[in-house]
């Protein structure tokens, strides 16, 4: 297999993967879509999810404890922002900011 | 996020724009590495749409795996999809090939922000839905398109500047609990978190997500459960 025709497949092959974990529920449990308990899934998962996903992101720097006083630097600055002005934009782009700025510049580790 | 007019998909989606133009370029960078055209990362951001799968079939195709390789890779990186397709069940409501076009295009980000969606007019709901979706994977797009294009031609650091992903989450977190007030639900979450981190580093999404469901399950009791007839 060349080296295009390789590459074409792995595309295909992880794309397929791909929208296979995404229709999954879709296919297999729509019939139970308004039972009760998919519904209390439905209400609670996303709240456990964002913060599982935001421990996710901070893993890196939660286990090997690289960087990780300018990641909670930048994320009191991230939620202090946000609380106060609720504008996502501004509370994303200052805590990115900085924690480039402090990781960049070696400032807090 | 209250959205109350067409041009509220562009607002609710701009966050995700500020956080996939910067990530998928990063991807774009690093697939530019393996030395193939700039059309085929734009290629990859179209069909596949996956952060962590896009990120994993670069090293998958430096490392020349296996075809079955790459689809066992793939299937578990993505398989916490699956949780965000259970939580929209009841509040997807498209039908057709718009229907099928979302749940192809249902990313970590995208989930988040169609999660957040309150309202009670269906026809609004279903458009901004569609329109997030689209959008959503539009940047995504850009992103791997622009990134694999300037290649390694960027000179001033861009290190750090994924730490966009960790600040939406924060923010989306936020906006959960605006919506979900019950501060024992964010704490269990945070427990689930740290405990899967010590078991596991390298699981932890999977692992918590398992017992997340788990938990949920059991703190709804018994009744439901026997009822549902699937498990």
């Amino acid at each position: 297999m060349d080296s295009t025709a390789y590459l074409l497949s792995v595309i295909v092959v992880a794309a397929v993967a791909t929208f296979m974990t995404r229709a999954l529920p879709f296919v297999l449990l729509y019939r139970w879509a308004d039972h009760a308990l998919l519904k209390h899934l439905g209400r609670y998962l996303p709240p456990v999810l964002m913060v599982l996903l935001l421990m996710y992101a901070l893993k890196d720097a939660l286990v090997t404890g690289q960087h990780l006083l300018p990641s909670l630097a930048a994320l009191a600055v991230v939620a202090a922002l946000h609380l106060w002005l609720r504008n996502p934009l501004i509370s994303i782009l200052s805590g990115t900011g900085l924690y480039m700025f402090l990781t960049q510049t070696g400032l807090l580790g | 996020m209250n959205p109350e007019s067409d041009t509220s998909a562009l607002r609710l989606s701009l966050p995700v724009l500020f956080g996939y133009i910067p990530l998928g370029a990063a991807f774009g960078v690093m697939f530019s590495d393996l030395g193939y055209h700039w059309l085929y990362a734009m290629l990859m951001g179209i069909v596949i749409y996956a952060g962590a799968g896009q990120f994993l079939a670069v090293g998958l195709l430096a490392n020349h795996a296996g075809l079955v390789e790459v689809f066992v890779a793939t299937l578990l990186v993505n398989a916490r999809h699956m949780v965000y397709g259970l939580s929209l069940l009841s509040t997807l409501k498209l039908k057709g090939s718009r229907r099928w076009y979302l749940i192809y295009a249902l990313t970590d980000e995208t989930f988040s922000l169609l999660s957040m969606l309150r309202t009670s007019c269906d026809r609004l709901r279903d458009r901004l839905q569609f329109r997030i979706a689209a959008l959503d994977h539009l940047y995504w797009v850009i992103g791997c398109t622009l990134g694999a294009w300037i290649g390694g031609q960027i000179e001033f650091s861009t290190a750090g500047i994924e730490f966009t992903l960790p600040a939406l989450f924060l923010v989306l977190a936020i906006e959960q609990y605006r919506a979900v007030r019950r501060p024992r639900v964010f704490a269990l979450a945070l427990a689930i978190g740290v405990v899967a981190l010590l078991i596991s580093p390298d699981n932890m999404l999977m692992l918590s997500i398992a017992m997340a469901i788990s938990l949920l399950i059991m703190a709804r009791g018994g009744v439901e459960w026997t009822r549902l007839r699937i498990f």
